[in-house]
């Protein structure tokens, strides 16, 4: 791994561009989780005898 | 085992591209629509969104294996020239994190299919993961020449996985779309390894045509292309297929035996015209019926699988109904 302080303009491209992946990454199963959550709920919700 | 070929001082730093070539794109493209075959033929109602996760948990699935391959492959794929290129072996990204993705990956795919669709649909992805990792990768490829026979396994259950998602069960049909691909699977490798063998002799991996030579492969190819086209007409007659999928499975498969009979009658994978002109231009021909087998099983498995998916989204009767 490069070191922050001394790495080539290419290298602070790369890394930023890893970052926002991952960042991007994490929001999306985020609301992946959520969204899920609440189609299951629904469901059962619906689904349930009052 | 794996290691980056590259010296790290010299190794230019991973892009987020790099990382993804890790989940083997074009495997897991043909995964998903294997899968998605598997989901909608189930017919059950489904909601969208879950369909989708399902089909996303079993692409990230398929991706983690492959990140898994790469890692504890790097050293024989950068002894190949089809595979030196790929991230481990060309240094781009360490073996460690290819690893490190592969798990973790594996692990969010199957819980999110395990809490989103089933634990049978997870179960199945789990085991998928596992068997291709450590049966085929760890185990087989470099120990024996039915590695990918037997680890073809895993590619062939994509269908079963989706099926499973989609209904909480796994019938017959379900398996039989699973069969289809275990048994396409050797004809599609070995007429690829045909004019590949070199590399693979080189990298010490013992695929059939470097361990039991040319024309037994070929002979062997014959045998699985007879077994593989009945089971694609299979489905029209289990209530799976209808009018088109028959008509569509059985040209396509008088195009895959007649390719597969042209292979047996080559000398594909053979060396021994190398030195002179007349013998160079026969490898060259038989090297060229190993790659029309190569194209054509692609091919003919994608057309089968999507006359499947498009006659079950259309609403299309089975053939077995239309009979009655």
């Amino acid at each position: 791994m490069s070191d922050p302080r001394n790495e080539s303009k290419a290298d602070f491209k790369a890394r930023r561009g890893r970052n926002i992946a991952l960042a991007l990454g994490l929001v999306l199963f985020v609301i992946l989780v959520f969204v899920v959550t609440i189609v299951r709920l629904g469901s059962n919700v619906a689904n349930h005898s009052f | 085992m794996a290691m980056a070929t590259a010296h790290p001082e010299t190794r230019a730093a991973a892009r987020w591209q790099d990382y993804f070539q890790l989940l083997k794109p074009r495997v897991m493209s043909l995964v998903v629509f294997t899968a998605l075959t598997g989901l909608v033929c189930a017919n059950q109602p489904i909601n969208p969104i879950l369909a989708g996760v399902a089909i996303l948990c079993i692409a990230v699935g398929a991706g983690a294996s492959g990140a898994l391959n790469m890692w504890y492959d790097a050293d024989i794929d950068a002894k190949m020239r089809r595979t030196r290129g790929r991230p481990v072996p060309s240094g781009k990204v360490q073996g460690a994190d290819a690893l490190a993705l592969g798990v973790v990956l594996s692990l969010f795919s199957v819980m999110l299919m395990g809490m989103a669709l089933n634990w049978l649909a997870a179960g199945l992805l789990a085991f998928t993961i596992a068997f291709y990792a450590l049966v085929y990768t760890v185990w087989l490829k470099r120990s024996t020449a039915q590695n990918i026979v037997i680890g073809g396994l895993a590619g062939a259950l994509p269908p079963v996985i989706g099926w499973a998602a989609a209904s909480g069960s796994t019938p017959l049909n379900a398996w039989l779309l699973c069969a289809i691909i275990f048994f396409w699977t050797p004809p599609h490798f070995w007429a690829l390894s045909l004019y590949t063998s070199e590399d693979y002799a080189k990298a010490g991996v013992p695929m059939m045509p470097v361990v039991a030579g040319a024309a037994s492969t070929r002979r062997q190819i014959l045998i699985y292309s007879l077994l593989v086209v009945p089971l694609c007409l299979a489905p029209a007659f289990t209530g799976l297929g209808g009018a088109a999928y028959l008509g569509v499975a059985a040209a396509g498969g008088l195009v895959f035996l007649l390719l597969a009979w042209r292979l047996f009658r080559s000398r594909a994978g053979e060396r021994t015209g190398e030195r002179n002109t007349d013998g160079l231009y026969d490898v060259r021909a038989g090297a060229k019926d190993a790659r029309n087998l190569f194209a054509f099983s692609i091919l003919y498995l994608a057309l089968i699988f999507a006359t499947l998916l498009a006659e079950h989204l259309m609403g299309a009767q089975p053939l077995e109904v239309l009979a009655r």
